[in-house]
């Protein structure tokens, strides 16, 4: 479980995160949801470590991230898998050389353990004939899965996805959408995502934590995001006509 | 990191030899063509073409104004491919998995930028190769003429000196633009900026530590 308490983070005078406390837990894919600049991005990267806060703290099974020594810290790292929101995959290397970074930093593997791993985790995404392409050369939706297997690659007990949809078809976000809910319960993982994309809000939300100018507004499941009455989610949630009418259906199927 | 220091050997060395070959061997035609034509006393041996010619690219030319012209290539490739790795996120992607970013980054390119006084030993080379050519193709004097030029007073000192500055503008060239390029903020605008102060900067930094150095060491 990862447990963050009265998290705040500031940039000059201006306080992005002001007091987050919320817990993520195992096998389950948790989305952070709000509007633009609400806090999302400043949140996920306190969570992986890239920005230090000033105020409170973030446990990772009951160790407290800064509290670790550097260390304990490249170990803990080691165990996280981080998709980004543009793939972030190397340039200068092949898909198959992407996905088997993790393991030539972390491992002590040999090269053809290596290689059956990255075979292995390439065919978990779908893309077990992409080994040799350039990550120029793969489409969008390809580099978001490439993106997963290099994050899944080596056995990661948290795995973080900072907007896997943005820029990707609907057919292709659910395919993606589906992959991170598959692995997150195959390997029973910590999984949260970073979204504003309502579809992955209703499909695969188990946890959902909304976040409004930096405080946590509201938290719930894709179940109960349907009945709450809390405006500044219903607002945001159900701000097109579909998503109004989806709300009204499910309440009368339901009464 | 072998790997990528052989990477960047190739990128930022082996890469450099052709541009720089070129330019030397031009430019040391055209300091032998400007000497020659400067030159209309005839007390003046003809063997002085050779000897200012060794002397310009020795000195000056080989080690300075090809670091010059290397900022531009390869200080603009180090600040362009780090500044879009971190445009990317891919410093990011190295950070999450506790990788030192800096040193995973910079690192291999200095190590390969240790290797650059041999492309300014080239450079040396053909640009008194491109003197002698142009010297002895253009009628300006001898081949012999020429050849007693580069030999005399022939001060050993002045190849170390020029060593030790390629030295430091090794040093500049992959620190400077790896500053650049990796604390850029912002888009592909922001990286093509960076680019162009990493090379202003470069450059500024090379001319004045060309100063220092030549007064400490020749004065």
């Amino acid at each position: 479980m990862i447990e963050v308490t009265d998290l705040h983070k500031s940039f000059g005078d201006t306080e992005i995160l002001k007091g987050i406390t919320t817990t993520f837990d195992k096998g389950k894919t948790n989305l952070i949801i709000g509007q633009s600049g609400s806090g999302k991005t400043v949140f996920l990267k306190c969570l992986l470590g890239l920005f230090e806060y000033e105020q409170g703290s973030i446990a990772y099974d009951g160790k407290i991230f800064s509290k670790l020594s550097d260390a304990q810290k490249r170990d803990l790292r080691a165990e996280i898998g981080m998709v980004f929101q543009g793939s972030a995959l190397f340039d200068s290397m092949t898909i198959a050389q992407n996905v088997m970074f993790p393991l030539k930093m972390f491992t002590k593997q040999s090269k053809s353990e290596m290689e059956d791993r990255v075979d292995f985790v390439l065919k978990r995404v779908n893309l077990a004939d992409a080994h040799n392409k350039m990550p120029s050369e793969a489409s969008g939706g390809m580099q978001k899965r490439v993106a997963i297997a290099r994050a899944i690659v080596n056995n990661p007990k948290y795995l973080f996805c900072d907007e896997p949809n943005s820029g990707l078809d609907p057919k292709t976000s659910m395919v993606i959408d589906n992959l991170i809910q598959e692995i997150t319960d195959e390997y029973q993982i910590i999984t949260v995502i970073n979204s504003h994309d309502m579809n992955s809000v209703m499909e695969i939300g188990e946890k959902i934590v909304f976040l409004k100018n930096g405080y946590k507004e509201w938290e719930g499941s894709k179940d109960t995001i349907f009945k709450t009455d809390n405006k500044s989610v219903t607002d945001f949630v159900y701000s097109s006509n579909l998503f109004k009418k989806v709300r009204r259906m499910y309440i009368e199927e339901h009464q | 990191m072998k790997t990528l220091i052989l990477k960047d050997i190739d990128d930022l060395i082996i890469g450099s030899l052709g541009i720089v070959a070129f330019i030397s061997f031009f430019v040391g035609g055209v300091i032998t063509i400007q000497t020659a034509l400067n030159i209309d006393n005839p007390l003046i041996p003809p063997s002085l073409v050779g000897f200012a010619t060794r002397q310009s690219v020795i000195l000056e030319f080989a080690p300075t104004f090809t670091s010059i012209i290397i900022a531009g290539k390869v200080g603009s490739f180090i600040t362009s491919s780090i500044g879009t790795m971190r445009v990317t996120e891919q410093i990011d992607a190295l950070e999450v998995m506790g990788i030192n970013s800096l040193n995973y980054l910079i690192f291999p390119k200095t190590v390969a930028l240790l290797l650059y006084p041999f492309v300014i030993a080239i450079g040396m080379f053909l640009g008194i190769l491109g003197g002698m050519a142009a010297c002895v193709f253009g009628g300006f004097s001898s081949l012999e003429d020429f050849i007693i030029g580069i030999q005399t007073d022939f001060t050993p000192f002045h190849v170390t000196y020029a060593f030790i500055k390629t030295f430091v503008f090794a040093f500049v060239l992959a620190t400077i633009p790896s500053f650049y390029g990796y604390y850029m903020k912002g888009g592909a605008l922001e990286v093509g900026k960076a680019s162009t102060t990493s090379f202003v900067w470069t450059s500024v930094v090379i001319i004045l530590l060309n100063y220092l150095l030549t007064q400490m060491l020749l004065s």
